[in-house]
């Protein structure tokens, strides 16, 4: 049998089954890679109390022959899930001390299917930013270095430290959230899968929201298969989210069965762009030559509006954010100022002024300004119809394909504080991702090579609406063919 | 358009974000560079198009008008910076 830390879900579940290993054996390697593993800085809370008594839990169950989809698993869950009496931040200075007084439906779905948690996962500050470096927890730093380098590479983001947690064999699978990209960009850059499912699969109850009509939660995995094993268990219809939508949850990981023959596989012409390295491209026509292998026929489609997601982006989930984050007022819960303060709007001005980082202030003023009096239709409202213009391109490109294929990211890991002064240059990691969100579509990213100098790339997999069982069926034939079973050199590790 | 040191004060006060007389320059300039960007929105045509309300087509749902949580106010205090009792505690609003 393999070391534990570096098996699949899948792997492991069938060996629990088999009573090859316990959960508490799982576990406590689990929670000692943790441990050792704390130069990344891919946890901000560790709970590995709790995890030995959910493995014991699991242990009793599995010894009765009982047990969920995921029992005794131990998972990693990113600090925007709410989590009942256990510290939740959201990487963010005013959530410091926040614990909250309920679960998130995500992360209690995950438990009843019996799965273990290990703690909460760093991530930039309100899922707001692409290298998990906007963290008040500070960065964390990817496993991956390039080959003959000692630099530190950011692991992307916001869902990071969750990516850096499942490439580092820190635990088997983790939660992440993807507004823009940040479930896929991540585990582009670190070599894992990552999918986010068609907005409304997965409740939003009880995660911190940052855009609320682009969030949605979803796996970030080691394998295609762990994805589709784990999104059976996070998926439900929920009666605390009025978005989340009643279509049955089908068993995603059977419909990784049947192979991709006759599959129409759509090549996004807008999608080769300026500036994007030439691994890149390589890698994409590479990943279309495997799947037409696998008996896939591809065609080329056309996303005309595909430049103007990102700026539509930069409008609509500021101002989703700006609403949303108005919250935090420092009276009813995170944190409040020490200073002297004069009246309530002082005090509401100098708690939020301290509590959120520079990003983070930068989004809420984008928001309020796209919002107030006499910009509203030129930007607000503008930026709707474009969502509504790039929503039709998908709609008319899915009338002649049934997957779209496409990079993940526009580059490997970067190092770390090489973007972090210019904005722009950062949120032009998510061009690729973020036309998904905008349309509310599942897109899964699977790595699928390596740079020259050893980092690796994803290749991004775009499905219609709740049309997952393609999108991961599609992505394990990239898998197989990639073949991809590089792992970081084991750098950080302590004894 | 372009985002000048009066309107970053102005914005900022809107947000109830504090923001030292030092930061308004620098963060027009931040501001200004992402308008600019976004400026290219402008060239698409949107005569008649719909602004996106859903992203999924689905109606609304309905559920009986009925308290199906509560009680849990001691729970809810817990992370509050001041209170009293079940009350938060903030400086005086009315004279």
């Amino acid at each position: 049998m393999s070391d534990p830390i570096s098996m699949t879900l899948a792997e492991a579940r069938d060996a629990l089954k088999a009573k090859k290993i316990s959960s508490t054996e799982l576990t406590t390697a689990l929670v000692r890679s943790v441990e050792q593993s704390r130069g990344l800085n891919a946890f901000v809370t560790e709970t590995p109390d709790r995890a030995m008594a959910m493995a014991a839990a699991s242990d009793a169950r599995l010894a009765k022959g009982e047990g969920g989809a995921l029992e005794g698993l131990p998972l990693a869950i990113k600090d925007l899930f709410c989590t009942k009496g256990v510290k939740t931040t959201a990487g963010s200075r005013i959530l410091g001390n926040f614990v909250p007084p309920y679960e998130s439906t995500v992360t209690q779905n995950l438990w009843n299917a019996g799965a273990v948690m290990l703690g909460k996962t760093n991530m930039d500050e309100f899922a707001m930013g692409s290298s998990n470096e906007t963290s008040a927890a500070g960065p964390v730093f990817n496993p991956w270095r390039a080959k003959n380098s000692n630099a530190n590479l950011v692991p992307g983001g916001s869902s990071g430290g969750s990516a850096a947690a499942v490439a580092g064999d820190l635990c088997l699978a983790a939660t992440g959230t993807d507004t823009g990209g940040s479930i896929r960009q991540p585990a582009a850059v670190t070599g894992t899968v990552g999918l986010k499912p068609t907005y409304g699969r997965c409740s939003r109850f009880g995660i911190v929201a940052f855009a609320s009509s682009l969030d949605q939660a979803g796996p970030m995995t080691k394998t295609v298969r762990d994805a589709a094993i784990m999104l059976g268990s996070m998926a439900s219809v929920d009666a605390k989210d009025s978005t989340s939508v009643d279509v049955p949850v089908p068993d995603y990981e059977k419909l990784l069965e049947g192979g991709i023959k006759g599959l129409k596989v759509g090549i996004p012409k807008e999608y080769r762009i300026d500036g994007v390295p030439a691994d890149i491209g390589g890698l994409w026509d590479k990943g279309a030559a495997w799947l037409k292998a696998q008996g896939a026929e591809i065609v080329e489609v056309s996303l005309p509006h595909t430049k103007y997601a990102l700026p539509t982006y930069y409008i609509v989930a500021p101002a989703e954010a700006s609403s949303n984050l108005a919250r935090y007022d420092g009276v009813r819960f995170g944190h409040r100022t020490s200073s002297s303060i004069h009246d309530i709007t002082d005090l509401y001005e100098k708690s939020r002024a301290e509590g959120f980082g520079a990003e983070v202030q930068r989004r809420i003023l984008i928001g309020t300004y796209v919002l107030s009096a006499g910009y509203y239709d030129a930007y607000y409202a503008r930026a709707q119809k474009l969502r509504t213009l790039i929503k039709r391109d998908f709609d008319k490109a899915f009338e002649s394909c049934d997957v779209l294929l496409t990079p993940a990211t526009p580059g490997p890991a970067f190092g770390v504080g090489e973007k972090t002064s210019d904005p722009v240059s950062m949120y032009l990691n998510d061009v690729f991702t973020v036309t998904v969100n905008l349309a509310g579509l599942p897109g899964l990213s699977v790595p699928a090579g390596l740079t020259d100098n050893g980092l690796p790339l994803g290749l991004q997999l775009i499905g219609k609406a709740f049309d997952e069982g393609t999108v991961l069926r599609a992505g394990l034939a990239i898998e197989q063919a990639a073949d991809f079973r590089h792992k970081p050199a084991n750098w950080w590790r302590s004894a | 358009m372009s985002v000048d040191k009066d309107t970053v004060r102005r914005i900022a006060r809107l947000a109830r974000l504090a923001m030292p007389e030092t930061r308004l320059e620098p963060m027009a300039g931040e501001l200004n560079g992402i308008f600019q960007w976004v400026e290219m929105l402008n060239e698409v045509d949107v005569e008649g198009v719909p602004a996106m309300t859903s992203v999924v087509a689905q109606k609304l749902k309905w559920r009986a008008d009925v308290v199906t949580d509560g009680g849990v106010a001691d729970a809810l205090m817990q992370n509050a910076p001041e209170r009293e009792e079940t009350f938060f505690v903030v400086p005086k609003v009315v004279e």
